[in-house]
């Protein structure tokens, strides 16, 4: 795509703003309902399940505080990505997407293990009221970080093929606000889940 | 640091400010950690740790979302439904006494 399809493609709406970024932010703010209607679904069952395995059986809060940290880097990475895709340093943004995309893979990796490790303790989607509810709120926001890796893996290579420029840097921003916002739903659930049991 | 952007006239905020923002979401994290851990503080530990998840989530959204200098009609996209959730979050809390069980 050339330069000029690129900023054709950016097209504005009758406010003068980005028509792709009203999209986005009207998408996050229907996920702000879908996250909080699974948050009070979590909240209202929480110490209410009649057989264990029970919440403080098995959360760990070092392991999970790790991976944690490791999505918040990822946001600093995201940001960092942006800013070098807007002054057209395209050689650190296809680095940055990468640490991004690599970091939100390793906080997956994280998930897999913690899942795989609760379903081995004896809890599924099926055992009691704390694990539908914790792996139906944490599978949704992983099934979310992963089309957000994929997205941010589909920016790095289309960047790797010169297709991604300083022209269609608001590409980058918008997969940039979906990540982001990814983040701000897990500094919320790491609060509720890990650090209210 | 705080500079305008080449896109839209947008303010966006510089390097240095990002990798402080980072800095200071990783120090709340270590400081929820432990505050988790001290037995003096389970008393107030709901309130002590809604407070910082919210400082974390005002960081996040603001500065890099890029929300606090972006247009008005992208706050009150975000916001509202925001609010609504929180609001239907909260009456629910109450209904089935979800912080006094």
């Amino acid at each position: 795509m050339s330069q000029t399809e690129a900023i054709a493609t950016q097209m504005h709406s009758a406010t003068g703003l980005p028509s792709r970024k009203i999209l986005m932010w009207a998408f996050i703010g229907s996920e702000c309902m879908l996250f909080g209607s699974l948050i009070i679904t979590y909240m209202v069952y929480r110490g209410r399940s009649i057989v264990g395995p029970y919440p403080e059986d098995l959360l760990n809060i070092p392991f999970i505080s790790v991976t944690t940290f490791v999505l918040l880097m990822s946001s600093l990475m995201m940001v960092l990505a942006l800013g070098a895709v807007q002054r057209g340093d395209m050689k650190r943004g296809k680095m940055w997407l990468l640490a991004t995309a690599l970091l939100g893979s390793v906080f997956l990796a994280g998930q897999v293990y913690e899942f795989t490790h609760f379903v081995h303790e004896g809890l599924t989607l099926r055992t009691n009221l704390f694990g539908g509810s914790f792996f139906l709120l944490t599978g949704t926001h992983g099934a979310h970080v992963t089309v957000g890796v994929i997205w941010l893996l589909s920016l790095f290579f289309m960047a790797t093929r010169g297709r991604l420029t300083r022209a269609n840097a608001e590409t980058v921003e918008i997969a940039g606000l979906y990540w982001h916002f990814v983040d701000v739903v897990w500094i919320v659930l790491f609060t509720l889940i890990y650090l209210l049991v | 640091m705080v500079h305008s952007s080449e896109h839209g006239g947008e303010a966006h905020v510089g390097t240095r400010m990002y990798v402080l923002i980072a800095a200071v979401l990783a120090v709340i994290t270590a400081v929820e950690v432990m505050v988790f851990y001290i037995e003096a503080l389970k008393p107030v530990l709901v309130p002590v740790l809604l407070t910082l998840s919210a400082a974390k989530f005002t960081l996040v959204v603001g500065f890099f979302m890029h929300l606090r200098f972006d247009a008005r009609l992208f706050r009150a996209l975000f916001i509202g439904p925001l609010i609504v959730a929180v609001a239907v979050m909260m009456a629910m809390f109450l209904l089935y006494g979800v912080f006094t069980a």
